[in-house]
Formats: structure tokens, C-alpha cells, sequence
């Protein structure tokens, strides 16, 4: 057997095309471990945290206060998990493409794909896909078990609430931002550590550090920040410094759209 | 077919390809020899597109790498650096790349027979020895079942039995018909596998020419002899056109002459000979002879830009 012989049937003849490199992207993306037990992980907080919570809630509602009892929010507990999530799904999305740097699989990849740019699109878009699909049924069981939980105490919020299906679908669409904004950002940087810590710096970091600006400015300027803009969907109520949550989100994925921009310019000009 | 053409590349302020022009022909094993950091393995880069060139341009089968539809069925390239995802298996590590050129699963499953890689091919290839890696790289270039298959230092590094089974591999892909292009810092491994030789030093053309060439340009005859008179002999065969150098060990080399030459001249001159004795410079020592021009003249004109 040479390798010629058995080639010319089983080899096929056709080029390289944007659905081809998303399968070859869809493959890649499942085939390590690492991936699999991230996705497993964010999906078990998502829908697990919210149900530990609102039962501690439940459990402890005898004890609180008039005040508190007024003021709580049961929207909060059905979504704490989505905000553990993005954790899960930065960090990945910063891998997706950083491990292919460490590992020296770009050179593979680019060497199968040397226009480039397809290979960023797909990453970008099945991690994009995987997110939703996963994220968006969490969030809504997450909602749901949350709130039956606290039904006994009248203490939940209905479907039909105003915002409320907006908020819990916005946090399954908040996570897929995420999902595109840390391919970008790992393009861009290239290295998981510092892909990593960029994203965490955007999204854990710098929100607090606005409260050394002054009131007025820290007012101004803290809405647009990316994790603001992004959290305005998932909010039910906002204050006069918050973004509305549509235009918020429009913000959140502008931040996004620039991150991807920029990474298809690197990528492209870059050498390999 | 590979066209480079006044091909350059620098990283910051250091050139490392420099003004290479070359044809690699289909039908022959092209061997690319050079010293290591001479710039073979940038040169792969730019041809394959991964580096761009500072300036000039080479092309594969007539277009730049880039511009092909499916590039994987022009060029199958094995890098000297590893390139595999250490977490996947090569199983799925060949399925991911064969999917960007619609190329079959049933290809995938022949390639890992033909390699050998049939009973580690669901281990991560993170954990492969060093020859296993290479046995996934050479199935990674024979994917697309390409006519060009570019190979850098593809025995480095391997033991006896990887290098016999990369050798059979090159020699078979060369009769079916395929353009090899493969590198080495090695003459000897050259001289087995090779046909014609690329030969670079500092990122420069040294030579183009067949192997059988190169080593009758580069193994001049050299005859090594002592004698208690070394000034005596040097004036007799200098007169007969040999030029003479000086050993560390007192010897004198002469080259330009046959042995019987040097012995009769000496003769004639009556000079005492203690030792005389033909000396074949081995394929690394005349590779090094040639190079080395190249890798002195490149380190004054260093030395001159550092003054």
C-alpha cells in the first residue's frame, strides 16, 4: 500500500470554505478535554447556584427583615449563576485560541487555512453557538427552579413579569458576548495567561477602580464600561446612571464587534 | 514546484533570509542544507505563508501558498516545530484538519495505518515520543495527498529506526512522483536521501547544484605530509602549482596535487619524508569547507557594522 494507492478515492478534490473550517472549529472545540469540563462546569453553576441559593433564601425567609423582604429581588438569586458562568466562559473563549499559540497547533491550523480570517469567524462563531445552546436553556431552568422554590413565600417573580423574560434571556445573550469579546481578545494577545488576566482585568478589575474617580465622572464614565453596558440586560431595574438594557447591550456588543475587528487585523498582518 | 525569488526576511534588525532565489523541481528529492539558524526553517515559514517576506516573493505551483483553494492538496508540510495540540488526540487532530478541505475520515483511518499510529491514535499527542510525533506530522502533510511534500529536519532528534523508516518514506514519496523538499544541517543524511541540493549559510545561496556535484566541487584531494624540511617542500610543490597550508600538528597539506605527484616531487628535491598520505575530506568536512566562506565573510561584515 502507497500512500498514492489508496489516496485517490478517499481524498476527495474540494477547497477550503467558511462551513468547512466551522466543522474542522466544531471538532477541534470538542476534542479537549479541558473544553468539555469547562462547558460542564459553567452549565452546572449556572442552574445549580440558583437553586442552592434560593433555597437558603426559602429556608432562612422566616428571619428576614421587613425590609429585606421588601427590597429582594428574586430575579438576583436565579441568575447568580450565569454570573459565576462567565468565568467559565472566558476563559475558554480566551483559550480557544491562546492554546493553539501554545501548543503550536496555529501553525497547523493556519498552514490548513492560510487566509486566516475563516478560521477567526469560526472559532469565534461555534464557541458563539455552543455558549447560547447551553447557556440559554441553564439560565431558564435556573429561573424556573428559583422560583418555584420561592413561591411559597410569594417571593418570585412570573414569566410574564415585565423584564423579566428580558433579563433572564439577556443573561444566556450577556454570556455569549463574552463568548465572542475573549476569542478576540485571545487573538490579540496570543498567550492564555495574559488573555486571561486582560479579561479579567476588563471585567473584574477595572469596575471598581472607577470609585477612586470622582462622583461625576465615575457616574459618567462607569455605564459604558464593558461589564456595565453588558449587565444593563440582565438588570430588571435601573438607575439614573445605567445604560437602558437594549442600548447597555448594544454597547456590550460594539465592545465586542471592536474586539474581533482588531483581531482580525493582527491576524492577518501578523506573522504566524 | 516551489519558485523563490529574491526572497528576504528580517526579524527586527537581523536578516534572517537574505536575498534567496531557487527553483525546487517536481519528480527529485531537493535537499535544503544549511547550518542550523541558517534560515531553512524561515524560509518553510515563508513559503507555506505563515511569515511574510520582507521583500521578494515565492510562489508553489505557480501562485503564492495563501491564494490556493485548498492549499493542503498543493503543499503537505512537516515543521521542525512541534505543531499539534498536546491535549487532543491524533485521531481527531488529523480529522480537524482534514474537515477544512472536505477531506474524509476514511482518508484519516489510511493515513494513521499507513504511518503506524494505529494503536496510540486515540492518545493525546501530548504524550507521544518524539518519532510518534513525527509519524503524526507525516500523515498531517500527506492529508490532501499533495504533490509537494516539504519536510524540515524531519530525522532530528529520532532514533535508528525512525530515521530508517523517515528515509523509506522520502524514498517512496519521491517515486510516486511527488516533489520532496526536505532539510537537514546534515551533508551525510543529504547524500542518502537527496538528488539535487539547495545549500544555504546566513540566510544566503551557497549552492544549487546536484549532489553528486557538490561533493566532487567540495572534496578537493588533499594530500597531508611531514617531513623534517616542511620550508623545502612547500617551495618544490609550489612551483608545481599546489598551494600548502600548515596543520596544528605539523603537517603540511597540500592540495592541487595527487599523492604521486607530491612523493616525486619530493624526490626531486630530495627531500626527507617522514609521512605521505592521500586525505578524502569527508561529506561534513567539505560541507563545513564550503560553508564556512560564507559564515566568516558574513561575521567581518558583523564585526565591521559593530566598529
Amino acid at each position: 500500500m502507497t500512500a498514492a494507492t489508496l489516496s485517490r478515492a478517499t481524498v476527495g478534490d474540494g477547497g477550503v470554505t467558511q462551513a468547512r473550517v466551522v466543522r474542522s472549529e466544531w471538532t477541534k472545540l470538542w476534542s479537549v478535554r479541558a473544553t468539555r469540563w469547562s462547558l460542564l462546569v459553567a452549565t452546572v453553576l449556572t442552574i445549580g447556584f440558583p437553586i442552592l441559593a434560593s433555597s437558603i433564601i426559602s429556608s432562612h425567609w422566616g428571619s428576614r427583615s421587613p425590609h429585606d423582604r421588601l427590597h429582594f429581588n428574586p430575579l438576583d438569586p436565579a441568575l447568580i449563576g450565569s454570573q459565576i458562568a462567565q468565568l467559565a466562559i472566558g476563559v475558554l473563549g480566551v483559550l480557544v485560541i491562546s492554546s493553539e499559540y501554545s501548543t503550536g497547533m496555529i501553525r497547523a491550523t493556519l498552514t490548513a487555512v492560510p487566509k486566516r480570517l475563516p478560521v477567526l469567524w469560526a472559532k469565534a462563531g461555534v464557541f458563539a453557538v455552543v455558549t447560547f445552546a447551553l447557556m440559554l436553556p441553564s439560565v431558564l431552568i435556573a429561573f424556573f427552579s428559583s422560583q418555584s422554590i420561592l413561591s411559597r413565600h410569594h417571593a418570585s417573580y412570573s414569566w410574564s413579569h415585565p423584564g423579566v423574560a428580558r433579563a433572564v434571556i439577556g443573561a444566556a445573550l450577556y454570556l455569549v458576548v463574552i463568548a465572542v469579546l475573549t476569542v478576540g481578545i485571545g487573538t490579540i494577545v496570543r498567550n492564555t495567561a495574559g488573555g486571561i488576566a486582560a479579561f479579567a482585568a476588563i471585567f473584574f478589575v477595572l469596575p471598581p477602580l472607577m470609585d477612586v474617580l470622582p462622583t461625576s465622572w465615575n457616574n459618567a464614565i462607569s455605564q459604558y464600561l464593558p461589564s456595565n453596558a453588558g449587565r444593563s440586560v440582565i438588570a430588571l431595574t435601573h438607575s439614573a446612571h445605567n445604560l437602558r438594557p437594549w442600548p447597555g447591550f448594544a454597547v456590550f456588543v460594539a465592545y465586542a464587534v471592536a474586539a474581533l475587528v482588531a483581531a482580525a487585523i493582527v491576524l492577518r498582518t501578523r506573522d504566524a | 514546484m516551489i519558485e523563490a525569488r529574491a526572497l528576504t526576511k528580517d526579524y527586527g534588525d537581523k536578516r534572517a533570509v537574505d536575498g534567496l532565489s531557487f527553483d525546487v523541481r517536481p519528480g527529485v528529492v531537493t535537499g535544503f542544507l544549511g547550518p542550523n539558524g541558517s534560515g531553512k526553517s524561515t524560509t518553510m515559514r515563508l513559503i507555506l505563508g505563515l511569515d511574510r517576506p520582507t521583500s521578494g516573493h515565492v510562489t508553489v505551483n505557480g501562485k503564492p501558498y495563501r491564494e490556493h483553494r485548498a492549499p493542503l492538496r498543493e503543499v503537505g508540510a512537516l515543521l521542525e516545530a512541534r505543531s499539534t495540540h498536546t491535549g487532543r488526540s491524533a485521531r481527531n487532530h488529523l480529522r480537524a484538519l482534514a474537515q477544512t478541505h472536505g477531506i474524509s475520515n476514511t482518508r484519516v483511518e489510511e493515513l494513521i495505518e499507513l504511518v503506524g499510529l494505529n494503536d496510540v491514535q486515540k492518545q493525546r499527542a501530548g504524550k507521544f515520543s518524539l518519532g510518534m510525533g513525527q509519524r503524526l506530522g507525516i500523515a498531517t502533510a500527506l492529508l490532501g495527498d499533495p504533490s509537494t511534500v516539504m519536510l524540515d529536519e524531519p530525522v532530528n532528534g529520532l532514533d535508528p529506526e525512525g530515521i530508517q523508516w523517515i528515509r523509506t518514506m522520502l524514498r517512496r514519496l519521491a517515486s510516486e512522483g511527488r516533489t520532496v523538499f526536505v532539510s537537514s544541517h546534515l551533508m551525510s543524511e543529504m547524500a542518502l536521501t537527496a538528488d539535487h541540493l539547495i545549500v544555504i549559510g546566513r540566510g544566503r545561496l551557497i549552492a544549487d547544484t546536484s549532489v553528486a556535484d557538490f561533493v566532487a566541487r567540495a572534496s578537493k584531494d588533499i594530500v597531508r605530509v611531514r617531513t623534517p624540511t616542511p620550508e623545502k617542500l612547500a617551495a618544490a610543490v609550489e612551483r608545481l602549482g599546489a598551494t600548502v597550508g600548515h596543520t596544528d600538528d605539523g603537517y603540511l597539506e597540500v592540495s592541487g596535487l595527487k599523492v604521486e605527484a607530491v612523493g616525486e616531487a619530493a624526490a626531486a628535491a630530495s627531500v626527507v619524508l617522514h609521512e605521505l598520505a592521500p586525505h578524502q575530506a569527508s561529506l561534513e568536512e567539505a560541507f563545513m569547507d564550503i560553508t564556512r566562506g560564507e559564515l566568516e565573510f558574513g561575521h567581518a561584515e558583523t564585526a565591521e557594522a559593530a566598529a
